[in-house]
């Protein structure tokens, strides 16, 4: 095989190594150790300073630094074509990505430009030992079963990997490494220009950030029903989630909506009332810590995924919960 | 204008989770007994914003391609009824089982073979293999530019206004066309057919292309050509069972669930 070393695709956010990067850099430095391999990373952005020091002393060997005003955002034609020259230069074995926004839309375009083998959003990785070949673990069908890929011959082996799931690299600065940097940035290449960028703010607890969630479903049966949700999850410092029937019916605005169509959420809590627990639904709510499930249906699937649950009305259930909780956090 | 948007026919995401059942031996999904199979809801939101751009575009046409085994001429009908102009099936036992660069090989011979197309549209991902490959490796094959996760789009002349969703907003880039564009979930809710729609559609033909018809290279399709493949296939085990709350009077039980979740430390 002449493909050789582990190289990272690493992301920089306020002039810092990303979250997603010491992730990666944590799972490469051990699939380097485990091939026996270099771990190289590249840094795409204007004014990385001793950024490729930090990438050092998180793990890398050799750290690629790609450094132009073109690079400065994320830009996908400029980014693409960076880092297919870069492997096609120093042809990886393996190519790691965050599954981020500008990861999930690199990792493909370079996967079809250097006919690598791509899996995205990996929860898992680990190097098969008598094959030697990369092993992925991700989610298909909205997260209602795992699939372990491989690729054989295709080279470079890519993956992305869902942030929060690699244990994060370890400081040490005592490392030593490489910087070599990336020349010939050719602008001729960006198409597609960015025009402006938005932030969005949102009133109140950001549906994906919230750590309880509390959602409803075609059995709360109408807008004014949802009122109790609220209460109880203003009470949690919460947010109110619904299903995608829900949504429909126009009890509460679509960008409520937990599933495949809608947010994807992992609370500590979510508290599924009133819904039965489509795949589609769950999708969007199974990375969540705790689930309680409440239902009329004792045999509704939501039951199945749950940790606690109260077969019955929710009318009943939610304010006495509501008033009990209010009592014990003393609000 | 002439928009091609990529379609595919998925099982139903609707259903309850168990109803989904895999084969671990051949490392398939089971197709749920009695429920037919639907557009998958992403590519469904890429003919929405097609229709919506022929709507703003006089003039504009939309072609909507699938591919894959059986009757999967009825996602194309479905997007026939929203609005589409035209359909075209790529039907051949060779597609069967290729991966997303057999795919994007597959749909690049056919999009070539209709010959002038300005935007090609697709679903961000599948909806069920969650795999959000093909429309970038498509755009590859082809050699222009792609744009992903969109939830709007602008023409402008010889260059589209695309508004793409971020973690934290948006960002609007601007692309010259030809090129593809893959559809977000934001775009919002799909139109439903129009009674007229549906007899419309019901009365087109819809051309159904073989391997031979596009000239598909034999060495690129199928599983012997998949850069990757699955060697298990498995449902996650968790490791909880529900403990049912009960008492006299449901604001009994519920009372003993707020105690037990400031016990347990959950809030």
């Amino acid at each position: 095989m002449s493909n050789q070393g582990i190289l990272v695709c690493g992301e920089i956010a306020e002039g810092k190594l990303a979250p997603i990067t010491l992730e990666l850099l944590g799972i490469g430095r051990k699939l380097a150790n485990d091939l026996g391999q270099e771990l190289n990373i590249l840094l795409m952005g204007s004014g990385i300073g001793n950024l490729a020091q930090e990438a050092i002393a998180f793990g890398a060997d050799k750290v690629h630094v790609a450094d132009n005003a073109l690079l400065q955002e994320y830009n996908s034609d400029a980014y693409t074509a960076v880092a297919a020259k870069l492997c096609q230069k120093i042809s990886p074995d393996i190519v790691l990505l965050g599954q981020t926004d500008g990861g999930r839309d690199l990792a493909p375009r370079l996967a079809g430009r250097l006919g690598g083998g791509l899996a995205m959003d990996c929860l898992e990785l680990s190097i098969d030992p008598s094959t030697k070949l990369l092993v992925q673990t991700r989610p298909v069908f909205g997260g209602n079963a795992n699939a372990r890929i491989v690729s054989k011959a295709a080279r470079p082996q890519m993956a992305t990997i869902r942030s929060k799931t690699m244990a994060p690299a370890v400081r040490d600065d005592s490392r030593k490494g490489q910087v070599i940097p990336v020349e010939d940035i050719d602008a001729s290449t960006v198409k597609v220009k960015v025009l402006e960028r938005v932030k969005e703010k949102t009133e109140g607890v950001k549906l994906e950030d919230a750590e309880v969630v509390v959602s409803g479903g075609r059995g709360i049966g109408n807008a004014q029903n949802f009122q109790v949700l609220r209460d109880l999850a203003n009470l949690l410092n919460g947010a109110v989630g619904a299903t995608r029937a829900a949504c429909e019916e126009g009890w509460i605005p679509m960008t409520h909506q937990v599933g495949q169509t809608g947010k994807i959420v992992s609370p500590k809590l979510y508290i599924a009332v009133a819904l039965s627990g489509a795949m589609q639904h769950i999708a969007g709510c199974s990375g969540s810590k705790c689930v309680i499930a409440v239902n009329k249906d004792g045999g509704a699937n939501i039951f199945k995924i749950a940790t606690y649950g109260i077969v019955g009305d929710y009318k009943e259930v939610i304010p006495a919960l509501s008033q009990k909780l209010k009592e014990l956090l003393g609000k | 204008m002439h928009i091609i948007v990529c379609v595919k026919q998925i099982p139903d995401p609707e259903v309850p989770p168990a109803k989904f059942k895999i084969d671990p031996d051949t490392k398939k999904v089971m197709p749920p007994p009695g429920l037919p199979p639907v557009i998958s809801v992403f590519d469904e939101r890429a003919v929405e914003l097609a229709c919506r751009i022929k709507e703003k575009n006089p003039g504009t046409k939309i072609t909507a391609i699938t591919m894959g085994p059986g009757k999967v001429s009825d996602v194309v009908k479905h997007a026939l009824a929203m609005g589409a102009d035209e359909g075209i099936v790529l039907q051949d036992k060779a597609f069967e089982d290729s991966d997303s660069f057999g795919n994007a090989h597959i749909l690049a011979k056919a999009i070539q073979k209709i010959g002038s197309y300005d935007l090609i549209l697709c679903g961000r991902q599948a909806a069920d293999w969650d795999i959000g490959q093909t429309g970038s490796i498509l755009a590859e094959t082809l050699g222009i530019p792609v744009v992903t996760v969109a939830k709007d789009i602008e023409v402008a002349g010889d260059k589209i206004k695309v508004s793409r969703v971020m973690e934290d907003g948006y960002e609007v880039v601007e692309a010259p066309l030809p090129c593809v564009v893959t559809v977000s979930n934001e775009v919002g809710l799909p139109r439903l057919p129009s009674g007229m729609g549906i007899i419309q559609a019901a009365r087109k033909q819809v051309p159904a292309w073989t391997a031979a018809d596009i000239g598909a290279d034999p060495a690129k399709i199928g599983p012997a050509a998949a850069h990757s493949e699955i060697t298990s296939l498995f449902i996650p085990t968790r490791d909880t069972t529900c403990e049912v709350i009960t008492a006299d009077t449901l604001a009994e039980a519920a009372v003993k669930l707020a105690l037990k979740l400031r016990e347990t430390k959950v809030v």
